[in-house]
């Protein structure tokens, strides 16, 4: 079981008020990951990675383990840890606007 | 007995104000999205319940939101904005090429016949139409592939399609507004359209009469006589009676002839009201004095409207979408405020008060006539 944290902004929007626990077929990368997170929740759709290209959003990052996963490849393992549901998968909005 | 609804956008959030039809009590429900940038909320004039919503954030983009029950709930719906075909460039703020980016949905227009049918207009400029109730959206790209598109700039806001209007009496007529692109028409149900800028005037673009180039801020209709449309650009009232095709002045008298919103009486189609604000470097009103401006002239000669209203210290905005008026005998008039006030009028604007005064800035105030 994978752990994911959202944002305050996209728990509301998905009507969720803590993390989300996902089933991962196959290897677990944040591709894996963020398209399970998707096809539970299709209102988050578009709001973590663009649409088309499948980029991250520029405002918002990826961290795990104490570690920021932004600029990895989507394909790439994710830690053990995250795989295991020992630690979660975080997706954190930018700290901005007023 | 009728009833309005007062459907808000902010920046952080939606609200909805809904009163009897003596619009003196107000009920406030919201915020609706909390934190999230509304810039728009609209109803589908077939069936009332049928609320659209453009819901944003810079973190997370766009998002949209559909009701069937007058906003008591929503559901997500459709979000892919893509550009038919290869996007292309228009020209950024310093001249040079920029691509063709999908930022927000600033303006919702339901049909006038199919509550599943919606146009929504974007930034950057292009409109987009659903037919399934919002859940998928296609460009209507014979506008942005006008030949003039690459020459196409944004506005200090971003370069929006802000605009949208549609002409009851004759479904393959619509008309649209770019800041700062100009007014376009199509008469062939957005396959092709035409710019409608003759007239216009403005004296901070290279040739002040140029075809395409201008701040056009927002345009309004009565729908019993849909040939003839009221403009506030950027600064300047104009007025058109053929359908667009050449503009005048009628700013008259106006203290200040900048502004924002503009909007028609809705049984007075000669009785129009605006907000005059300073200048285009100081956006809120003349002295301190929020005052609302009503032609019954169909411009030219203009009257002040201050009772109700702050005559000192007031530095708010009143955005483009942010005014509308009820269908109510007499007419009501509503608007919002930068500074999260919302004003109404029961009696076409001689008289005002506060629905709410604290809200966040306010972006778009769409109003609902319900019997």
């Amino acid at each position: 079981m994978i752990r994911v944290v959202l944002p305050a902004h996209l728990r509301a929007l998905a009507h969720v008020d803590s993390e989300v626990q996902l089933e991962v077929t196959g290897p677990v990368t944040q591709r894996s990951v963020l398209e399970a997170l998707e096809a539970r929740y299709p209102m988050l759709r578009g709001t973590i990675r663009d649409h088309t290209t499948q980029q991250r959003r520029p405002w918002l990052r990826f961290f795990a383990c104490q570690e920021d996963l932004s600029h990895e490849p989507p394909d790439a393992p994710l830690p053990e840890a995250v795989a295991t549901g020992t630690e979660p998968y975080l997706v954190v909005g930018a700290i901005a606007g007023g | 007995m009728s009833k309005v609804r007062v459907l808000v956008g902010t920046r952080k959030g939606a609200f909805i104000l809904t009163s009897d039809g003596k619009r003196e009590n107000w009920d406030v429900s919201g915020p609706h999205f909390a934190g999230w940038e509304m810039y728009h909320l609209k109803g589908s004039p077939v069936e009332p319940n049928r609320l659209y919503a453009s819901q944003s954030s810079g973190w997370s983009g766009q998002v949209m939101q559909r009701s069937n029950d007058g906003g008591k709930t929503w559901e997500t719906v459709g979000n892919k904005f893509t550009y038919d075909g290869v996007p292309g460039t228009h020209q950024w703020y310093d001249g040079t090429p920029h691509p063709w980016e999908f930022k927000r949905v600033w303006h919702l227009e339901p049909s006038l016949t199919d509550p599943d049918t919606v146009y929504a207009g974007v930034e950057d400029a292009a409109l987009f139409i659903s037919k399934d109730g919002g859940q998928n959206w296609e460009e209507l790209s014979g506008l942005r592939g006008h030949g003039s598109g690459p020459h196409w700039q944004p506005g200090a806001g971003g370069m929006c399609l802000h605009t949208i209007i549609l002409d009851p009496s004759n479904p393959s007529r619509m008309f649209i507004a770019i800041s700062a692109a100009g007014a376009f028409r199509t008469d062939d149900s957005g396959k092709t359209w035409k710019p409608i800028n003759h007239g216009l005037r403005s004296q901070y673009i290279p040739d002040p009469t140029a075809e395409v180039g201008h701040c056009v801020h927002h345009i309004a209709m009565h729908p019993s006589r849909p040939g003839v449309l009221f403009m506030q650009k950027h600064w300047d009232v104009m007025r058109t009676d053929n359908a667009g095709d050449s503009w005048q002045e009628v700013s008259g008298n106006l203290p200040t002839d900048f502004g924002f919103a503009i909007d028609v009486h809705a049984h007075e189609p000669d009785t129009i009201y605006v907000v005059p604000i300073k200048s285009d470097s100081e956006h809120f009103p003349l002295e301190g004095k929020l005052r609302v401006y009503r032609s019954r002239t169909g411009g030219n000669e203009w009257e002040p409207l201050t009772k109700g209203l702050p005559q000192s210290n007031c530095y708010v905005n009143v955005l483009r979408d942010a005014m509308a008026v009820d269908a109510l005998d007499k007419c009501g008039v509503y608007f919002g405020t930068t500074g999260g006030q919302v004003y109404a009028s029961a009696d076409a604007g001689d008289t005002w008060a506060p629905i709410v005064r604290d809200l966040p800035a306010v972006l778009s105030v769409e109003v609902q006539t319900l019997s």
